[in-house]
């Protein structure tokens, strides 16, 4: 179980800075996007972690079952609405991102700043 | 078991990022990242967070991959090799990594009941919830009512980045230079000449609808509610959009009627919390909306779900039309 928590940890933090390296590495703004939801997505994962206790069940209660034990609920309801707002934050950087192909004709980030320096 | 096949999950989901990254085609990032994240919707699951577990499932591997695809046809599926410098960018991650390893040492143990995040609102929340609020899950009580002003702040988040993709798409190119124009070659037939995608899809698309009122109004009861339902339903008119042509599905749901349904869930949602106030009670207090209090919190409950499911609807699909339209005109 320690080991198990550990790894969990240990994967959010690669997930973090495979995130991180797509969004400082890659020139293409897409493939940034995508980085920055697989940081995104490693957040989540921290938090649902944390939100597990030992022996816990999903924080529903069931009619003639005393007693149980529920993993925390704050932390799934902060991650249930942060999951919609990073689509939509998502989708609104995928309309900025169309719009500049539109406008440059190019997604690179070096096609972009070589217009932008003409 | 259940410790081996979380780590098969994490180890899974660490290739696939790793995958995603490395590919030069985009197009074969966006169906990785699609993968990616029904793994991660299934370590969720076996992490008790059944809610979160729905939503990753519905709107990561569905709404998002939809999305990508859309600004892919418009903008170009390969990558060009980087040229900037990856040795540099290398060693910031590792060195980063390191730091964000080295402190992992110092979190609580996994599972630990006495961590210190279980150990201040969260009991009162499971304690109060059968006596004040008397619905079984506990997250959608949460969601909805003890904490109704984040959840009515998200709603208005998802409502904005509505309004700023229409905004940004309502302008129309300045010039025509640079890529050529993309068209298809029947934009309107969608997959009608396509025999088992038309069968098949014109079978799933009730039960999908059907499923995604199930979530909405089945969310006090189990693990759903209104944002979970309004992904499903949206994923269901999707896929009416793809078998049968755009204009089609606009004609079944025009942009003026899904406009309207961005705000009007929002100002549902709103609304509810001033009739609380008008009824002598705080925003968004829903004790007073009925006799007894326990019955006028289900009824906010259920009124705000609906509010919030009619705005993800209308925003995901508006979103997804705009997208749609640009490539075809």
């Amino acid at each position: 179980m320690q080991l198990l928590g550990l790894y969990h940890y240990w994967v959010f933090a690669v997930l973090l800075m495979v995130g991180f390296y797509a969004v400082i590495a890659k020139p293409n703004l897409i493939k940034k996007l995508i980085g920055l939801s697989i940081f995104q997505s490693a957040v989540f994962l921290l938090y649902i972690t944390m939100s597990k206790v030992e022996g816990g069940t999903a924080p529903i209660f069931q009619e003639g079952v005393e007693n149980q034990i529920f993993s925390n609920p704050l932390p799934e309801v902060l991650i249930l609405t942060a999951i919609v707002v990073g689509i939509s934050t998502t989708a609104l950087g995928l309309g900025i991102v169309v719009r500049i192909k539109e406008e440059y004709g190019s997604i690179e980030e070096h096609d972009i700043q070589e217009i932008d320096q003409r | 078991m259940t410790v081996l096949f979380g780590v098969f999950l994490l180890t899974l989901m660490v290739i696939t990022a790793l995958a995603i990254v490395r590919t030069p085609n985009l197009f074969v990032a966006v169906i990785l990242t699609s993968i990616f994240s029904l793994l991660m919707a299934s370590n969720f699951f076996l992490l008790d967070a059944a809610d979160v577990a729905l939503t990753e499932a519905a709107i990561g591997a569905g709404i998002s991959t939809v999305l990508f695809l859309g600004a892919l046809a418009l903008t170009g599926d390969h990558e060009r090799a980087s040229t900037s410098n990856r040795l540099l960018a290398m060693s910031v991650v590792a060195v980063t990594a390191l730091i964000v390893i080295y402190a992992t040492f110092d979190k609580p143990r996994f599972g630990d009941p006495l961590a210190p995040v279980h150990q201040h609102v969260s009991p009162w929340y499971l304690e109060r919830t059968p006596e004040v609020i008397d619905i079984p899950n506990v997250v959608t009580a949460v969601l909805a009512s003890f904490r109704g002003y984040d959840t009515l702040g998200e709603v208005f988040v998802v409502f904005t980045a509505g309004i700023g993709v229409l905004f940004l798409f309502g302008a129309r190119p300045m010039h025509k230079s640079g890529s050529p124009e993309i068209k298809t070659t029947a934009p309107d037939l969608g997959l009608r000449h396509y025999l088992i995608p038309r069968v098949v899809g014109r079978l799933l698309i009730p039960f999908i609808l059907l499923f995604g009122l199930y979530v909405q109004f089945h969310g006090d009861y189990g693990p759903g509610g209104g944002f979970q339902a309004g992904a499903i339903v949206a994923v269901a008119v999707i896929l009416y959009a793809l078998l049968e042509g755009e204009a089609q599905a606009l004609r079944v749901l025009p942009q003026r009627v899904l406009t309207g349904l961005m705000a009007a869930g929002a100002l549902l949602y709103g609304a509810v919390g001033v009739a609380g106030m008008l009824l002598g009670g705080n925003f968004l207090d829903y004790s007073v909306l009925a006799a007894n209090p326990i019955t006028g919190q289900h009824i906010g409950i259920l009124l705000i779900e609906a509010g919030v499911g009619i705005t993800v609807t209308g925003v995901l699909l508006s979103v997804f039309h705009a997208f749609a339209a640009r490539g075809t005109h």
